[in-house]
């Protein structure tokens, strides 16, 4: 009985707390503008998100610390939806909902990224998107900071097929079981027979989510490349990239031999991997860290104080990547588009926000396009080096303009390149 | 493969070319200032055309820079000076000299895979005429399914020298592949036949060609000649279908070893005690982190030791895994016991706890647990199926385990309660035996087994917050299977549903493999509700 | 009845049903659809949105979900808390639901999607010409509606009916409904089953014609749950007071008594069992419309594992105790993930430990014991 009405009274008085906490939250007057950051801190995408809230919250001190947006602070609103999808959906409503807030910045899956979009649709809000993906998506209330598929895996397709690349003949497309690298690879397969290659050249495989045992694929992988010369195009997602490459490693496949290029491992990928025995495997991105031009030394540098001023975890080896960079780009060119339109109204800022520059880390100036809501950027691909890094062995001369609908893809030349009017 | 050939073609046309012509001009010339400066300065095309001429001088002295460049040990300064840079000692490329204190400002020597794939044809072509059997060995076994007709005066010049008789088996078959095209008949059929005793995937491919029909006329057109070839192919295809036979057990066998390691320390906190410990995964992960974390002791402080790592990091692991355990043990679990299902809920939220708490304390992102250099690697059977030494360590890690698990619980005194606490509680206690304390220490043993489960496991996969979670199920499913409270059923069902997965997985694909696995077990235990090895007597009533 | 029966067990057996609801619990279950129904709907209908009573339809969005996630509580306490079977595979069931009404739903999006075929999106990408048979007649509500109950209920029916009748109990029971759940999980991620894979059904425009994201849908939408889950609660109420209730809880205590009385548990178990699945199949088709999204991560076993945490922090054994544990649940991982979304998961992670620790009746138990 005793330890019964104690634990009633700790229960009500916890109550008490919390309702106390909550109202003695700072009433904020409409001297600061709200933000939001919606990235899973929790669950199986924490590993990808995390680091790009912090950029988030980088970027945003940096512009508190230059006097904000308008003569106003920025106020950040973190929430986690622990990489659960109708969660999404959920904290998108209530950070436009509740919070109130002007622009939200965040998702990285594709499936996040369509659960949160009626929301943002409906609500009429602001997100900006900083991942690759696969396109065929074009909607008003979304800014795509990250690559569209032909400012990333055509160009890698045309390296690998010319001298400097080996001149591959054979392609292994092999994914994790989703829409990026599905849509992806069906791009790719119509552009391979635009260039000749035959169907029985292509090998498609797919692996589920999580998937860490890559014994088999590699050794059928070893098996197709002993009709020619082969690449791999890898779109394997997030935690699966390190038991493949393992597995490469293990089963003595070189990059000499077989190169592999890669959609969705980048400097942040690398880290939790012994890269000796990858040394040569590609990657394709907008952004590598080993970049060198000032823009990208400022950058690296402001991440590294950060960094270590809030005693991140891994700050003793800071690293930069392409969706951080984009994050970095979407958060300022809304500043800039925010102060042109005067307001943070969303289609005020969404026209704003068409022709937008920014001198990005990657040393080119990245545009928003006038209409499709996507940047133009330029792409390198990069070979992974012992060290971790990427050193770039191709790049595009200038900034591509992103075709979110792929030319490739039946039916699309019909697509308007602007969001549809409603 | 072929890309290989072209390689081998240009580096060894132009090693014939040196013979020929050349030779008597350019062996003064060997190691040329211009040609280093070609090779560290020049673009891709001049870097490969330095490349031949190197190799054309035949001299062994470039093979030291030659491996420097694939190590990325050549760095430029200025724009005359070639450097090769060992950690802080740096010798000119031209003179030799030793270079101190290095320059300021110096660059990488840069190289792709274009470069890299010729260097590596240059440094085999190089060591054919070396004087050490083991680097002619290495050489042949470069040029391995990678010959071509450019090669021929070469092969042949180093088969009139060779006495070894693997070398000169290896270089006769080199011979062979490139005689394929011969347009002399005796000396096709004779290439083919001598085909049949290769091992070599590209074999395999060449001899397709020979069958092959180019438009409607077949590309070889005499018949015997396809004959004698089909009988090659059948020879060289059975062969190689053994290997990739031997390649799917081990595999499966290697899957097997995880999922039995995994669910061994299920095996003794479910199975023997029935605590449904869903923070077992967990223990695992931590059992990973504790091995990172000894790793980046050794490399700050022992790094001339660290190869060897893994043997401190495996005692720490356990310690870690099942001190964690014993005060889960302590603090929670004991209110539990008798409630198993109760277990379940608590044991999730500690599992929460522990993935948030490794998030905060190392971050979300993955960390890198290297692979000792003597678990890299791996042997080669049948030439197109590679063992890698590290599934093999960890075959060998996971039987250690097992016997080491066994014999605690049947040759020792503490093994003896265990047993005794878990088949009658009341009586044991009666007897004397310290149940609560047996407790105690057998969920620690239980964890800290998860604990080395997590040290084998971080070195094939990732080490990250969410480690544990991936393989708690395949673990429960493991125990289960098996039959709770044995060990025994625990193994066979450990190694059987990886390698039924394996060879599932080479005939429907990966996920139908694992839903057929999965579907197997539910249908199993209609069959036989207790597990593979059941429980005898009033046990089972339990 | 034998004259051997231990003398609990017998009067236990032959007690007289109770009512369904006591007096104040009808006064309680009134108060509740009053709520429901009246107010919430005319709060956020009605007032004006800076009005201080206004009820957001954030609120309303959220607490119609947890609505559903209730009902799949009551569905479990129904069986775990009285029959003592417990399923780590519930979020089965309640996918399975959600995903038959996503297909009707799917359907009636029409043309409008990013393609403007009559084909879902997914369907166009995978370079699919037709629907594959188990879509057909999926554009009919009333099919659709008939595949929400049916689907998990067979389903549920036949894999309960080989389980129970291999007398597979406890642990057994649990692990290999988290298998089942597992390999449909798997099954539905690939893209190949022709169900969207990874991204599932989304991008829903209207349900039975009217847009689904208009104010008066969400609160029809919110209504149909409260009904339903008012409905559940009289239904397991009374089945739980019934003569079945009391057979089903000898089973949980003591099955082989029970058997030896002459009572075969297989049909008690298996019809409960199969009741349970529907309600969750009920409470997914009213979730999908909800949160404009069902994917395949609903049958994830972490998933089927947390819905019996709702049960144990709320109070098995109690129905009120589920939906309790449902709304205490999910409210505070809808608070902390805001509050504290780097810290949230300690919190709960302890709030499990203490509950199974201190409240082995959960928040419940500590009101009903000192009635008792």
């Amino acid at each position: 009985m005793q330890r019964r009405i104690f634990i009633k009274r700790l229960v009500l008085s916890a109550a008490l707390a919390t309702a106390g906490l909550t109202a003695t939250v700072p009433v904020l007057g409409a001297d600061t503008i709200k933000v939001g950051i919606l990235h899973s801190l929790s669950g199986t995408m924490a590993i990808s998100e995390t680091v790009l809230k912090d950029t988030a919250l980088m970027a945003i001190e940096e512009i508190n610390a230059k006097g904000g947006v308008m003569g106003k602070k920025l106020e950040v609103v973190v929430v986690d939806p622990a990489s659960n999808w109708p969660l999404f959906a959920e904290k998108a409503r209530q950070l436009i909902t509740q919070d109130k807030v002007a622009v939200v910045f965040g998702c990285w899956t594709s499936v996040s990224r369509k659960s949160v979009l009626p929301v943002f649709e409906e609500l009429n809000g602001l997100l900006f998107y900083p991942v690759q993906y696969e396109g065929e998506e074009l909607s008003k209330n979304v800014f795509y900071t990250g690559a569209a598929p032909n400012q990333q895996a055509i160009p890698a397709l045309e390296y690998l097929m010319s001298k400097e690349g080996g001149g591959a003949k054979r392609f292994v497309l092999l994914g994790t079981d989703y829409v990026y690298p599905r849509t992806t690879n069906k791009i790719l397969r119509a552009f391979l027979k635009s260039k000749g290659i035959k169907d029985s050249d292509i090998d498609e495989k797919y692996t589920p989510f999580g998937h860490s045992d890559y014994q088999t694929i590699v050794a059928d992988v070893k098996k197709f490349a002993a009709g020619g010369k082969t690449a791999v195009i890898s779109t394997i997602n997030g935690d699966s990239n390190v038991p493949f490459y393992k597995e490469l490693g293990n089963q003595g496949l070189k990059a000499t031999d077989v190169p592999v290029v890669a959609f969705s491992v980048g400097e942040e990928e690398l880290r939790g991997v012994d890269t000796k025995p990858l040394v040569g495997h590609l990657a394709a991105w907008n952004y590598f860290m080993s970049l060198k031009n000032p823009t990208n030394d400022v950058f690296k540098k402001e991440w590294a104080d950060y960094a270590k001023a809030k005693k991140l975890p891994g700050a003793d080896k800071p690293l930069t990547n392409d969706p951080m960079e984009a994050t970095y780009i979407g958060i300022h060119m809304w500043k800039q588009a925010v102060e042109k339109a005067k307001s943070t109204d969303t289609d005020k800022v969404v026209a704003a926000m068409a022709g937008q520059t920014f001198k990005a880390p990657s040393g080119f100036t990245a545009k928003m396009d006038e209409k499709n809501h996507h940047l133009h950027k330029p792409v390198f691909i990069g070979e992974v080096q012992a060290n971790g890094q990427f050193n770039v062995v191709w790049k595009t001369p200038g900034p591509v303009r992103a075709q979110p609908w792929s030319p490739f893809i039946e039916g699309n030349d019909k697509k308007k390149d602007e969001p549809e009017k409603k | 493969m072929l890309m290989r050939a072209l390689s081998m073609r240009r580096a060894v046309a132009a090693v014939i070319l040196a013979l020929t012509t050349l030779l008597p001009c350019l062996a003064a010339r060997a190691m040329s200032p211009e040609l280093i400066h070609e090779l560290a300065f020049g673009e891709n095309d001049a870097k490969i055309k330095a490349l031949g001429a190197l190799v054309a001088a035949d001299d062994p002295k470039a093979l030291p820079l030659l491996q420097a460049l694939v190590d990325g040990e050549v760095q430029t300064a200025g724009n005359r000076q070639v450097l090769l840079v060992k950690g802080d000692n740096a010798t000119d490329a031209v003179t030799g000299a030793v270079v101190a204190p290095l320059p300021e400002s110096r660059d990488d020597v840069v190289i792709n895979n274009r470069v890299r794939r010729e260097i590596a044809g240059a440094i085999a072509a190089l060591k054919l005429a070396a004087p050490d059997r083991a680097v002619r060995l290495a050489g042949v076994k470069a040029l391995q399914g990678g010959a071509d007709e450019d090669m021929l005066p070469a092969v042949k010049h180093a088969l009139a020298k060779e006495s070894d008789a693997e070398i000169r088996g290896l270089l006769e078959l080199t011979r062979a592949t490139i005689q394929l095209g011969s347009s002399d008949r005796a000396t096709r059929i004779a290439a083919i036949r001598a085909l049949a005793v290769s091992n070599d995937v590209s074999t395999k491919t060449l001899l397709l060609v020979v069958l092959g029909k180019k438009g409607d006329a077949w590309a070889e057109p005499d018949g015997d000649i396809r004959a004698e070839a089909e009988k090659s192919l059948r020879s060289v295809e059975g062969r190689l279908s053994t290997g990739e036979m031997v390649g799917r057990v081990f595999s499966g066998l290697s899957l097997g070893s995880v999922l039995l390691l995994a669910a061994l320390g299920l095996a003794i906190t479910y199975g023997l005690m029935g605590v449904i410990n869903m923070a077992h995964g967990e223990l695992i992960m931590v059992g990973a982190y504790a091995t990172y974390f000894v790793q980046n002791l050794f490399r700050s402080y022992a790094p001339a030791a660290f190869d060897w790592y893994l043997v401190a990091a495996l005692p720490a692991a356990f310690a870690a895994s099942a001190l964690i355990g014993m005060v889960m043990e302590r603090t929670v679990i004991r209110f539990l016991y008798g409630r198993p299902l109760e277990t379940l809920l608590a044991t999730w939220g500690i599992s929460l706890i522990l993935i948030q708490a490794v998030r905060t304390l190392f971050g979300a992102q993955n960390v890198q647990v290297e692979n000792p250099v003597w678990m890299s690697g791996g042997i080669t059977v049948f030439a197109n199926s590679v063992l890698p030494y590290s599934r093999i360590v960890i075959i060998g890690f996971a039987a250690a385990v097992l016997t080491m698990v066994w014999l605690l619980l049947t040759r020792t005194r503490l093994g003896l309660f265990v047993r005794g606490v878990t088949q009658n509680r009341q009586m044991a206690a009666a007897l004397g035996v310290p149940t609560s304390r047996v407790d105690t220490f057998a969920f620690g043993l239980g964890s800290g087994i998860a604990g080395l489960a997590g040290c084998a496991l971080s070195q094939l996969g990732n080490v990250g917050p969410d480690l544990g979670q991936s393989y708690i199920v395949d673990s429960f499913m493991v125990v289960v299977l098996g039959g709770v409270g044995q060990l025994a059923g625990t193994v066979y069902a450990g190694l059987g549903l990886g390698i039924a997965n394996k060879f599932l997985e080479a005939w429907s694909g990966v996920v139908l493999a694992k839903i057929a696995v999965l579907v197997f077990i539910i249908v199993f235990i209609q069959k036989r509700p207790q597990g593979l090895f059941a429980l005898k007597g009033r046990m089972a009533e339990g | 009845m034998n004259a051997t029966i231990p003398l609990r067990l017998r009067t236990a057996l032959n007690a007289p049903v109770h009512p369904v609801l006591t007096r104040r619990g009808w006064i309680a279950f009134i108060v509740a659809a009053y709520v429901l129904f009246v107010l919430v709907p005319s709060a956020h209908l009605l007032l004006p949105a800076n009005h201080p009573m206004h009820l957001s339809e954030y609120f309303v969005t959220l607490t119609g979900k947890i609505m559903c996630y209730a009902i799949v509580a009551l569905a479990m306490d129904l069986i775990w808390g009285y029959a003592g079977i417990l399923s780590l595979g519930h979020g089965l069931f309640f996918a399975l639901g959600g995903y038959a009404m996503g297909m009707y739903l799917m359907r009636s999006i029409g043309g409008e999607g990013v393609y403007h075929s009559d084909l879902p999106d997914f369907m166009v990408f995978l370079d699919w010409k037709t629907y594959p048979w188990y879509w057909s007649f999926t554009d009919h509500f009333a099919y659709a509606a008939a595949l929400v109950v049916l689907v998990p209920g067979v389903l549920a029916f036949v894999f309960g009916y080989f389980a129970f009748r291999s007398r597979i109990k406890g642990v057994y029971f649990s692990i290999i409904t988290q298998a089942l759940t597992y390999a449909f999980m798997l099954l539905f991620f690939r893209n190949d089953t022709g169900f969207g894979g990874n991204n599932g059904f989304t991008d829903f425009k209207r349900i039975l014609g009217f847009p689904i994201t208009a104010p008066s849908t969400r609160v029809a939408l919110f209504a149909a749950t409260g009904v339903a889950m008012l409905g559940a609660l009289v239904l397991c109420r009374w089945i739980v007071q019934s003569k079945v209730g009391r057979v089903l809880t000898a089973i949980r205590d003591a099955e082989s008594r029970v058997m030896f009385i002459g009572y075969n548990p297989l049909y008690y178990k298996l019809a409960v069992w199969t009741l349970s699945a529907v309600l969750c199949g009920i409470a997914g088709a009213l979730y999908v419309p909800q949160v404009g999204i069902i994917n395949p991560g609903e049958m994830s076993p972490a998933n089927s594992i947390e819905i019996a945490i709702w049960v144990a922090v709320g109070g098995r054994g109690s129905l009120v105790g589920a939906i309790l544990g449902a709304f205490l649940v999910n409210g505070a991982k809808s608070w902390f993930t805001q509050a504290f979304p780097e810290f949230w998961l300690f919190f709960l992670g302890l709030i499990f430990i203490v509950v199974t620790l201190f409240l082995p009746r959960g928040v419940v138990g500590l009101f009903s014991r000192k009635r008792s």
